[in-house]
C-alpha cells in the first residue's frame, strides 16, 4: 500500500461499514471483477456512506475489485458487501467472466496468448 | 467480441483475467511480475476481514477483525477490452486462505522454482495439483548459472510430462512474457 493512500485511511471498524455484515446475497464476486457506475449511481452518490460513495466516484471509469480495495483502502471482503448492495440498487454494474471456479474458455486463452505475444 | 461500454463515460468496461505467481519465500515472485506490469506493482497489504476470508474463530485474535495480507499485484492491457493481472501469493503459510480467492476463475499458476531450494516449491505445487489449476513451472535463474537439468526436476517434483517445466529470468521482461506464454499455452493444451 502507498504512503499516499495509508494516510487518507479512515480509521473507522471495518464491520461498522458494513453494519456488521460479512456477507450479502451474491456478492461473491471475484477480485478481478470489473465494477462500473450507473447513471443512477452518479446522480444518487449524495445520499451514499461515506465508502460507498468513494466507490461510486471511482468506479465512474471502470475498475476491478482488488485496485478498489488498494485504493481506498478498505478490506476486499468489505469491498465486496458494499458493491454488493450497490449493485442491488442499480447504482454500480458487476462485470466478471466466467462465474465460481471454471477457468477461461479457449477463445478468450487464445486472446490472452495473442496479447501476451505482442507485448 | 462485442465491447460493453460504461453508462456514464462510453469507454469500454474491460474484461480482466488473472494469472497467479507462486513459489516459495524470496524466490522472484515480486520481481517477476514487476518486470511486466504496467502499473508499479501494487505490492499491496490488502487488508482483509477475518470473516470474508472464513476466519470465523475471534477468540484466536480477540478484538482482531482485519488481517493484513501482502501480495502483489501488477496489470497488463492485453487490449482495449482485456486487462491480465498477475497476482504474487502471500509468502507466509497463515495466508494459505488467501489462495482460494487468488486462484478462483484463474486462467493458472506459474510456480517459480529456486534450484538452491527445490522443496519450497512443494506446498504451492500440491495446493495447485489437488485444486486441478494448471500450472508450469519456471526455474528462476539466479545469478546467470548454468541451464539446469529440467529432467533432474521433474523427477524431484514428480510432476507429469505433460507440464512444462521452463528457465527464466524475473528480472527480464521477455523472458517472463515467455514464461506467461508457456503456461497459456498449457492452459489451452490441457482445456
Ligand atoms: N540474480 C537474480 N536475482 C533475482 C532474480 N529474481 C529475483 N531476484 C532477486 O531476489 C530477491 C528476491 O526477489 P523477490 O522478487 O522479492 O522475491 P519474492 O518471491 O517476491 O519474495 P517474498 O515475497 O519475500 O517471498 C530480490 O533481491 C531480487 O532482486 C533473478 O532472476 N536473478
Ligand atoms: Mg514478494
Amino acid at each position: 500500500m502507498s504512503e499516499e493512500y495509508a494516510d487518507e485511511a479512515p480509521l473507522v471498524r471495518p464491520y461498522a461499514l458494513t453494519g456488521g455484515r460479512t456477507r450479502a446475497i451474491g456478492s461473491d464476486f471475484p477480485i478481478e471483477a470489473v465494477i462500473e457506475t450507473t447513471l443512477a449511481g452518479r446522480a444518487g452518490k449524495g445520499e451514499l456512506a461515506h465508502e460507498s460513495k468513494a466507490i461510486v466516484e471511482l468506479c465512474v471509469s471502470p475498475t476491478t475489485l482488488i485496485e478498489i480495495s488498494s485504493k481506498l483502502t478498505v478490506p476486499i471482503g468489505v469491498v465486496r458487501v458494499l458493491i454488493g448492495d450497490l449493485a442491488e440498487g442499480g447504482q454500480v454494474r458487476v462485470h466478471h467472466g466466467e462465474q465460481g471456479s471454471s477457468r477461461p474458455d479457449v477463445s478468450l486463452l487464445e486472446r490472452v496468448l495473442d496479447g501476451i505475444r505482442a507485448l | 467480441m462485442a465491447s460493453v461500454l460504461s453508462e456514464v463515460t462510453g469507454e469500454v468496461v474491460p474484461l480482466a483475467v488473472k494469472i497467479v505467481v507462486a513459489g516459495g519465500f524470496s524466490v522472484g515472485k515480486t520481481t517477476f511480475v514487476k518486470s511486466i506490469s504496467e502499473i508499479a506493482p501494487v505490492t499491496t497489504e490488502a487488508p482483509m476481514t477475518m470473516a470474508s476470508v472464513g476466519v470465523d474463530d475471534r477468540a484466536l485474535t480477540p478484538g482482531k477483525t482485519t488481517t493484513t495480507v501482502a501480495m502483489d499485484f501488477g496489470r497488463i492491457a492485453l487490449a482495449e477490452d482485456l486487462l491480465l493481472y498477475l497476482f504474487g501469493t502471500p509468502g507466509q503459510d497463515r495466508f494459505w486462505f488467501m489462495w482460494d480467492d487468488l486462484v478462483r476463475g484463474a486462467i493458472g499458476a506459474v510456480v517459480l522454482l529456486d534450484t538452491r531450494r527445490i522443496e519450497d516449491c512443494f506446498p504451492a505445487i500440491d495446493w495447485f495439483e489437488s485444486r486441478g489449476v494448471p500450472f508450469v513451472v519456471a526455474i528462476n535463474r539466479f545469478d546467470g548459472k548454468l541451464p539446469h537439468d529440467t529432467n533432474e526436476v521433474r523427477e524431484a517434483l514428480g510432476i507429469p510430462e505433460h507440464v512444462p517445466i521452463i528457465e527464466t529470468d524475473a528480472r527480464e521482461k521477455e523472458e517472463v512474457k515467455m514464461a506467461l506464454v508457456s503456461l497459456v499455452g498449457h492452459c489451452l493444451a490441457v482445456a
